[in-house]
């Protein structure tokens, strides 16, 4: 049992990093002549994960210095795509249009998570029920989730603007469409950060309370004093996979406006997708696609700062 | 006094929660509902809120009129395959890392962290001309092989299997057992809980996935459920019922899937995510 890690309080970010860099130092078993047999077990996983994880990692970056077609057809230009990107209006756009929807979404998203644990954890009887409740969304492919938003959301035959008394074009105002995409992200995707706290808020022990009660705490002392800073390891690990997360959007915009009213929801990645499959251009796309990932490891790294300078306090 | 208030507060709350949940669950009560409806009801002002009579005529359009079933078929088989191969390889591959040494574990290291980093939809366009040039467009072989590696599933199990005590394994060793029997007699039994969980979640992830079915496949039979939904919808136009009984079709599987398994799915979630239940 020397091995395990206390349970609960592993995050992922940091026990990875961690396990990478532990020495191995495990005294045990009989050295025998392991490593043909080690890379037999090794093999599939490594066959498939360097064919079309690591192999595309690479291609896209040599790519993205070339003017291929989707085809692959195309030869060595040098930096001319990462020039014309950075006088790319329609790029620039998108990638504001992303952060606007990042904005939108992370911190709502986690707090929305915590305040329905908050509420969750504290039930009985009704806590499997209710809890369901609001995971079940996260379960249904995004394209059920657009369709129900599609309808629910519709301009005319709508429920909610029949209930809300509304007229708002949802997904064809320019205005509305974004926060729209955001809202059905949220109540299709909260159930998961939910659950994230529900585990964390489980893990605070009962003593802290107790102690808490005995010195006299109130409800609101309580959880001020004690469950907001013991929640915030994991408040801080939902917030970094959810950045990561909403920078990646694609579907929900994609099939929720197209990227449309007037190109208002156009987000990197439908940039890329237009470009490489409409466009033809396989290199230049590329180019958007290494564009997103230093601007995802530039933004988690500051976030990553930020965290940890809370954290410190 | 004191011991009064909390209670009645609590009482406001779960009754608040309770209210909170209904409102949550309604879109998917409502996408229910309406594809109960005959079509001319689904846009009557004021909006019925319970079909009556219920019908199922736009069921047997959508399943008469599109090629739906093939889509579920092509969907089973994708998630089918890719789960059995990517917890099978993760399993392998995990139990190497955990329990021997050899040479290049540094550089899987190295790798896995690579792909942690490396969002899946940025490497679309070098993987579709791989699979271009391999002929695996509008393929199985397309659609399946590169959801295989989960550098997730060998991080969580390589977490289990490191919980393990080294002692079984050293008995196994000393009864002559090779590294392949040790970990599917001692190791994979011992976690079956996180394994399955891990199924599970690989499962619905496979079912649900919809951006590289969408990349590579625009053949109709070829189509998962849930990128086939979609065109269906453009072809039908406003047709809510009809849209709608095609979402719940699309659904129940992994609807199912959750309610039967909820404590594996949660489990595994969570471990996804790097929080041990």
């Amino acid at each position: 049992m020397s091995t395990t890690d206390p349970p609960g309080k592993s995050v992922l970010a940091t026990t990875t990093a961690a396990e990478v860099d532990r020495p191995q130092t495990r005294p045990q078993t009989p050295r025998r002549k392991g490593w043909p047999i080690a890379w037999a077990l090794v093999a599939p996983f490594v066959f498939f994960y360097g064919l079309f994880l690591i192999y595309p990692a690479i291609q896209v970056c040599y790519l993205s210095l070339t003017n291929s077609d989707i085809a692959g057809q195309g030869g060595f230009i040098g930096l001319r795509n990462y020039v014309e990107l950075m006088r790319d209006r329609d790029f620039w756009d998108s990638v504001v249009h992303t952060i606007y929807f990042v904005l939108l979404t992370v911190v709502p998203n986690t707090a929305v998570g915590f305040f329905l644990a908050l509420l969750v954890v504290r039930l009985k009887r009704l806590r499997l029920p209710i809890l369901s409740a609001f995971f079940l969304p996260y379960i249904l492919p995004v394209s059920v989730v657009t369709t129900s938003a599609l309808w629910i959301l519709d301009a005319n035959f709508g429920i909610f603007n029949y209930l809300t008394g509304n007229t708002t074009a949802w997904f064809q105002d320019p205005h509305a469409a974004m926060p729209a995409v955001a809202l059905v992200t949220i109540w299709w995707t909260v159930g998961f950060n939910m659950l994230l706290f529900i585990a964390g808020l489980q893990n605070i022990p009962a003593d802290c309370y107790e102690a808490a009660a005995i010195d006299g705490a109130n409800g609101f002392q309580k959880f001020i004093n004690i469950t907001c800073p013991l929640i915030w390891p994991v408040a801080s690990l939902v917030l970094v996979l959810q950045l990561i997360a909403q920078f990646k959007i694609f579907d929900q915009v994609y099939l929720l406006t197209g990227g449309g009213p007037y190109n208002s929801t156009t987000v990197v990645l439908l940039y890329m997708y237009r470009q490489a499959f409409q466009q033809n251009r396989g290199g230049y796309a590329s180019a958007v696609a290494i564009m997103l990932v230093i601007i995802i490891i530039l933004v988690s790294a500051v976030q990553f700062q930020l965290l940890r300078g809370r954290r410190a306090k | 006094m004191k011991e009064r208030q909390p209670s009645i507060l609590g009482a406001t709350c779960t009754v608040l929660t309770v209210i909170l949940a209904l409102i949550w669950l309604f879109p998917i009560y409502w996408i229910a509902a309406t594809s109960l409806k005959p079509e001319t009801q689904t846009i009557a002002m004021p909006p019925t809120f319970v079909p009556s009579p219920p019908t199922l005529e736009s069921f047997v359009y959508v399943v008469q009129n599109s090629p739906i079933f093939r889509w579920y078929l092509n969907t089973v088989w994708v998630s089918a395959v890719v789960t059995f191969c990517s917890v099978l390889f993760a399993l392998m591959c995990s139990y190497a890392l955990s329990r021997l040494e050899f040479r290049g574990k540094p550089l899987i290291y190295a790798l896995l962290l690579v792909g942690f980093m490396l969002p899946f939809s940025t490497m679309a366009i070098p993987l579709f001309m791989l699979m271009n040039r391999l002929h695996f467009v509008n393929s199985y072989a397309g659609l399946i092989l590169p959801q295989i590696a989960t550098p997730l599933s060998v991080i969580v199990f390589k977490q289990f299997f490191d919980a393990v005590p080294a002692d079984f394994r050293h008995a196994a060793v000393i009864d002559g057992a090779g590294e392949f029997r040790i970990l599917f007699n001692i190791y994979v039994p011992l976690n079956w809980s996180i394994i399955w969980a891990m199924g599970i979640v690989t499962f619905i992830g496979t079912w649900n996935n919809f951006f590289w079915p969408f990349i590579i496949t625009n053949s109709t039979p070829m189509l998962t459920i849930p990128v086939g939904m979609t065109q269906v919808q453009s072809a039908y136009g406003i047709a809510f019922a009809k849209t709608s009984a095609i979402a719940v079709m699309a659904s129940i599987p992994t609807a199912v899937a959750y309610l039967l398994f909820q404590k594996r799915v949660t489990q595994g979630v969570m471990a996804a995510a790097g929080i041990k239940g």
